[in-house]
């Protein structure tokens, strides 16, 4: 589904991303961690588009097409979906029409026909029980005046409504208590098939209690530098990131000898 | 990397001219001119007397210039200030108004044919300074309502224009004013009698079609006790090179519990992205709430015009009367506004509300100026004003100059103001849910001026957020 190959980056003229490999099939759950400043959100904002970051060198394939070529809108409605790390607030538009409108550009790019109010209320009243939300909440402004917690709820929320097939969270368990994390997890798990994909950038092994990830892989500098199972989370649970990082620095020194 | 300062180049759709034979007055203003427009339009002498009061008055007043807006400055006696379609014969119904005329109108998408008309809208159609038609006057003439052109209102209703035309914005009121008193051509008239709810909305549609000439016009509502109306006005002119002036005057009556709601979308051309060109738009607003419980509503969403300089106000002089201004004025490129109200507490137990919204966008200047005042008898007097800005991209202004003088100790005034910005993180959080960039604006921006929004009437408050939308295409990103 997603193929990454050799991805450099840059925000502001400084190199973010410095070579990322990354083979992501439909059904797989990847799980991207690693210290801060190595380059994770990065990796999350240039997938999706985010204007401010220059793709240098290298290429990523999304379902056999060019995913660079296409706008960031356009990616949206290929099924491309990023919980934000930090969800904008939108004052005087309400959830449920911000939503409806998301919605129907997807159906409408798919071929279908949109769905009027009523159809789409009948819709997100399902939608709403995935993340536990109370119902107040779609006819509320996005995010405005919203906590942290429920910010993130709403992301997954949307995630929800979308149905991507790509799905990238940004560290989207920051800032929750253990219930709000519970709730998202238990959502992301929910939405979860064999047709879809997700990528989580996280901070803390403590996700991954809740959401089983077939792959961890640790990014450094701009690269991911290690790769492996379940238990590779545990292990940087355990030992963090330095012995990585020693490991690397070898790798680089015999390399460069 | 900045992509915010890519500024829109968005066509005025309304740009075009007319072709048609205009009966003009020679450029320029004496009292001839004013002697010239009175008699042309075959006027009684308390007219003319009115008109040459007001232009000696003129000649001793200059131009504001405390308005936050920069321009250079008018020579008016550069200005052509009568300049009427000819007619081809005497018109004796709608079937006979010039074909070009209906067409114009109907490319502005104002059919004057009633059959093809917006359910339940009369219209009164303004083109340069005359009235050419005005629809459905008949249904409203079973109701007792009067709505014609200001001259029709002259010939056929002179005592009522006798007693309330200046009543509220007197001769001297201000430079404009003054100008507009003296040489004003035609306008809109409407009367509501006692305990009557006009069946239907009345709508002024304004049309500058020669490129000289000043377009003075008045407009005069007056709702007789328990009665109420709500009333529209739209504005639209050609693309020229040249500045051109707009001055109207209008007034507002309320007697004892009538009510008076007065929407406007103000779309006149711009002048294109280098500030050539434009209308500017000096208008005095102003309307009384004379008798007690009266209420008086002001809606108006500005998106034209080069400059825009307007204070639709309210005199609350019935005791328990109420003043409402709802605003949205964007500006984008080089157009500057100063706009904003006046909120004048006379009686007990007044209350007024101000929602202002400015969208700046490209190199434009947005001001909001307003004045609550509140009288020494003026008891319980409330007001609650908010004032919120929004700035796209890096090179417009905002501004807020509220004024805020308060004679009674028992009034309660709030004031809140707020601004912000449409920030690229914004758009791309649209962008990320599959939502195009035109769309994403315009819902922001909708969501800005919704408590302005939900006040216009259903089908102008779709149009005024599409027309939104369409100013700012390009503006952000």
């Amino acid at each position: 589904m997603l193929e990454i190959r050799n991805l450099h980056a840059t925000v502001n003229d400084v190199e973010i991303l410095r070579g990322i490999n990354l083979v992501v099939k439909p059904g797989e759950i990847h799980a991207i961690m690693g210290p801060n400043g190595s380059g994770k959100s990065t990796l999350a904002k240039v997938l999706a588009g985010h204007p401010s970051y220059v793709v240098t060198q290298g290429e990523i394939l999304y379902n056999g097409r060019n995913l660079l070529e296409l706008a960031p809108d356009e990616r949206a409605r290929e099924g491309v979906f990023l919980a934000f790390q930090y969800p904008i607030e939108i004052p005087g538009v309400s959830n449920a029409s911000f939503l409806r409108l998301a919605y129907n550009q997807k159906r409408k790019h798919q071929g279908e026909e949109e769905l009027d109010p009523l159809e789409f209320d009948d819709l997100l009243q399902e939608k709403i029980k995935i993340v536990e939300m109370d119902k107040a909440f779609i006819n509320r402004s996005v995010n405005e005046g919203f906590s942290g917690g429920e910010k993130k709820r709403n992301e997954i929320l949307q995630m929800a409504v979308l149905e991507p097939q790509l799905a990238i969270l940004d560290e989207t368990d920051s800032g929750l208590d253990i219930d709000a994390l519970r709730i998202i997890s238990n959502g992301v798990n929910q939405l979860h098939t064999d047709t879809n994909a997700f990528i989580m950038v996280t901070h803390y092994q403590r996700l991954l209690n809740y959401i089983q990830p077939d792959f961890v892989h640790v990014q450094m500098n701009g690269r991911l530098v290690k790769s492996g199972g379940k238990e590779l989370a545990l292990l940087l649970e355990e030992k963090g990131y330095d012995w990585i990082k020693d490991e690397e620095e070898n790798r680089q020194t015999a390399a460069s000898n | 990397m900045d992509t915010l300062t890519a500024l829109a180049t968005q066509e005025y759709k309304y740009g075009f001219t007319t072709d048609i034979e205009s009966d003009v007055a020679p450029r320029g203003l004496t009292e001839d001119t004013i002697r010239l427009i009175s008699h042309k339009k075959g006027e009684p002498e308390f007219m003319l007397e009115f008109r040459l009061k007001a232009f000696r008055q003129w000649l001793k007043m200059t131009p504001p210039t405390w308005p936050n807006v920069t321009y250079p400055e008018i020579d008016f006696q550069d200005i052509i200030y009568y300049s009427a379609p000819k007619p081809k014969a005497k018109l004796a119904s709608l079937d006979e108004v010039d074909p070009e005329l209906l067409d114009t109108f109907a490319k502005l998408g104002i059919p004057l044919n009633e059959q093809k008309m917006l359910a339940n809208v009369a219209v009164d159609a303004i083109f340069d300074s005359v009235s050419v038609a005005t629809t459905y006057k008949e249904k409203l003439h079973e109701a007792g309502v009067i709505f014609c052109s200001f001259s029709e209102a002259i010939r056929d209703y002179p005592e009522l224009i006798q007693k309330y035309m200046g009543s509220v914005v007197p001769v001297s009121d201000n430079f404009y004013a003054a100008l507009n008193s003296a040489v004003f051509t035609d306008g809109s008239f409407c009367y509501i009698p006692k305990g009557v709810t006009c069946p239907m909305e009345l709508s002024s549609y304004f049309r500058i079609n020669n490129p000289d000439t000043g377009q003075f016009e008045r407009t005069l509502i007056i709702c007789e006790e328990g009665a109420s109306v709500s009333y529209l006005e739209g504005c639209t002119a050609p693309k020229f090179d040249k500045n051109q002036l707009h001055a109207a005057v209008v007034e507002l009556v309320a007697l004892d519990n009538a009510t008076i709601k007065y929407s406007t979308v103000q779309n006149w051309y711009a002048g294109d992205k280098d500030g050539l060109g434009g209308i500017y738009n000096f208008v005095t607003k102003r309307g009384k709430c004379a008798g007690k419980n009266s209420k008086i509503s002001w809606t108006q969403v500005e998106t034209g015009s080069a400059i825009t300089w307007k204070y639709p106000s309210c005199v609350l002089l019935g005791d328990n009367s109420v003043g409402e201004f709802y605003s949205v004025a964007l500006t984008n490129n080089m157009q500057q506004a100063d706009t904003g109200t006046k909120m004048i507490h006379v009686g007990k137990n007044t209350s007024s509300t101000i929602v202002s919204k400015g969208i700046s966008a490209g190199k434009s200047n947005n001001s909001y100026r307003g004045l609550v005042k509140v009288l020494p008898n003026a008891e319980n007097a409330r007001n609650y004003t908010q004032c919120d800005s929004m700035l796209i991209g890096h090179d417009c202004g905002a501004n807020t100059f509220p004024y805020i003088e308060v004679q009674n100790n028992s009034a309660q005034i709030e004031h809140e103001a707020t601004t912000s910005k449409i920030s690229e993180e914004q758009i791309f959080y649209f962008l990320q849910r599959g939502i195009p960039q035109e769309d994403a604006i315009s819902m922001i921006i909708n969501g800005f001026c919704k408590e302005v929004f939900r006040e216009l009437p259903m089908e102008f408050a779709v149009e005024a957020s599409r027309l939104l939308g369409m100013k700012l295409e390009n503006s952000v990103g």
